[in-house]
């Protein structure tokens, strides 16, 4: 069962810009996905049309077989969303945020009650039910974002960057909270520009650049595509020019700082071998970039050559 | 879906808010209309004299309850859907299977409730300075509902096409405020020489002032027939434009 399935979607805004140049996307049930891009990609044209903020120009969407146009209603009965600014009314308190929102879904108020109660134990926020919600701190905001999306017990479950602007403690707990939901049968969407997030939560991906998709597969398989890792390494002593060995691109960042391209075929046991044989301590390694990264950052950087040939 | 669960909560949400900030929506209908009764009722009225054959108090009063219902109808609207676009919280029904008409019907329904509760709060006051009679309780409550009515969609369409702050004072201080005082609240059209007679025909208030009025003590510058179809076909007219607004997504959707 497809939980997202998008045909040739295109959206031109009035003053005339492209935003989605006729994308295709389908997202299985279950799944936890990833949709990322650089700014102004799509992305949230994308979401936007998903979740009815956004007329789109042509094309279609069906969320759980149910045609966004045809079937409005059974659509967005499985759609919930957080969308990357803060909008619930600041003027509520956490609780009545929920429970309008469940009401909007057409929940009796009995469940509501229980089901608002439930969401905000599971986002810790239980205490803070009767706060009004202006009072309370940016990463709270974010998770009653997220308490307000699942109220109705949402299908698919949309994540438009949740975890922008708060700080890693917050960000680690919310991805846990999202893996919880992700479990309980919830197929989640998410945008994020921590690629990291996407790599660690995310089974599938689509990178969007330009209104149109330039990479859509599974996570495993993309990062496997990956043939070359950068490395920074720390070393014990300085050195006055960077070594040369046989298979490896190696720079010398500063006299105590190499940067080393390894390439998957050579590893990084020949790296320490062919080092050791020149007498060059190592202290330290870490890897430049996030793998997905730098994946992305190819990607898009191709996009970007192709379209200027 | 129940569509029955999604009205009552943004109607329940509106009168909350209403009820919330009542020092700024009850209060304040109160004290003028106070006013408006003790100089324009008492110490100016009793000068007046009578008109159409009723004390000149026991005249204006329905005028100033139908007065106030409008104004409170308009505000309620337009400062909550505009608040709630500009907060983007707007998001949370169209995001939501909540159909246009219930969205309408919700926030319509607050404006109403509003501009009722405002008018009984300025009968309650009128009592006090006037000995008011009622002629046909039907028709001025039916007059009142459906005036309430009128302008809490024309507040509607004031929000949605609105894109600041000022654009909500426009229309209540240049236009709303103008007709209202000119609708024959403190006076009879017959009154007015030939030409703004003709010319305050134009004008819609004085055919609800003046159906509103015959409820309380029976005399009407207007026929009340044609102020109620009058009345039902401006709703008509204002609920379908704003339907087509909610369903083009004027200023909510991009």
């Amino acid at each position: 069962m497809k939980a997202l399935s998008i045909r040739n979607l295109r959206k031109t805004y009035n003053n005339g810009h492209e935003a989605l140049k006729g994308i295709d996307l389908d997202v299985e049930a279950g799944d936890f996905f990833a949709l990322l891009g650089p700014n102004g990609a799509g992305k949230s044209t994308a979401i936007g049309i998903i979740s009815s903020l956004v007329n789109a120009s042509s094309g279609s969407v069906s969320i759980f077989g149910h045609d966004l146009k045809k079937e409005r209603s059974q659509a967005k009965s499985c759609i919930g969303l957080v969308p990357q600014e803060i909008n619930f009314n600041q003027f509520d308190t956490v609780k009545s945020i929920l429970l309008n929102q469940a009401g909007y879904y057409g929940t009796p108020r009995q469940l509501a009650l229980q089901r608002t109660e439930q969401c905000l134990k599971q986002m810790d926020l239980w205490d803070k039910r009767d706060t009004i919600s202006r009072r309370l701190s940016g990463g709270m905001k974010r998770r009653v974002m997220i308490a307000r999306a699942m109220v109705h017990a949402p299908k698919l479950l949309i994540l438009d960057e949740p975890t922008a602007g708060v700080d890693i403690e917050i960000r680690r707990s919310m991805w846990k909270m999202m893996e919880e939901v992700n479990q309980q049968g919830t197929t989640i969407i998410l945008t994020t520009h921590y690629l990291e997030e996407a790599e660690s939560l995310c089974r599938n991906i689509a990178i969007i650049d330009q209104g149109c998709i330039v990479e859509n597969s599974d996570m495993k398989s993309l990062l496997a595509r990956l043939n070359v890792d950068h490395f920074v390494l720390d070393l014990a002593e300085p050195l006055a020019a960077a070594p040369v060995f046989d298979g490896f691109k190696i720079d010398l960042m500063d006299d105590k700082i190499l940067e080393v391209a390894v390439p998957k075929e050579s590893g990084l046991n020949e790296l320490f071998k062919q080092l050791s044989g020149q007498d060059i301590r190592v202290l330290s390694l870490k890897n430049k970039t996030n793998r997905l990264e730098q994946l992305f950052m190819d990607l898009v950087d191709a996009k970007t050559a192709g379209e200027a040939a | 879906m129940n569509n029955w669960i999604p009205f009552r909560t943004i109607i329940v949400k509106e009168i909350y808010r209403f009820v919330r900030i009542w020092p700024q929506t009850l209060l304040p209908p109160a004290i003028t209309t106070t006013l408006y009764f003790l100089i324009f009722g008492k110490l100016m009225g009793d000068r007046i004299g009578s008109i159409n054959g009723s004390p000149y108090m026991d005249y204006i009063v329905p005028g100033v309850i139908l007065m106030s219902v409008i104004s409170h109808a308009y505000a309620n609207v337009v400062s909550s859907f505009y608040s709630t676009k500009f907060q983007r919280n707007i998001e949370e029904l169209i995001v939501a299977p909540v159909p246009n008409w219930v969205i309408l019907a919700g926030y319509v329904s607050g404006g109403v409730m509003r501009g009722l509760l405002v008018g009984c709060v300025v009968g309650l006051i009128a009592m006090l300075f006037a000995d008011l009679t009622i002629h046909s309780i039907w028709i001025s409550v039916s007059m009142a509902f459906l005036t309430a009515t009128l302008f809490a969609l024309a507040g509607f369409i004031n929000a949605v096409m609105a894109e600041s702050f000022d654009d909500i004072s426009i229309i209540p201080n240049f236009v709303l405020t103008p007709l209202s005082y000119l609708g024959g609240v403190f006076y009879s059209v017959n009154m007015l020489p030939g030409i703004w007679q003709t010319i305050s025909m134009g004008n819609p208030i004085l055919y609800m002032v003046n159906a509103f009025r015959y409820g309380f003590i029976g005399v009407s510058d207007i026929d009340i027939q044609l102020s109620f179809l009058m009345t039902g076909g401006f709703i008509a007219v204002l609920a379908i434009f704003s339907l087509y607004l909610l369903y083009k997504g004027t200023g909510i959707k991009q």
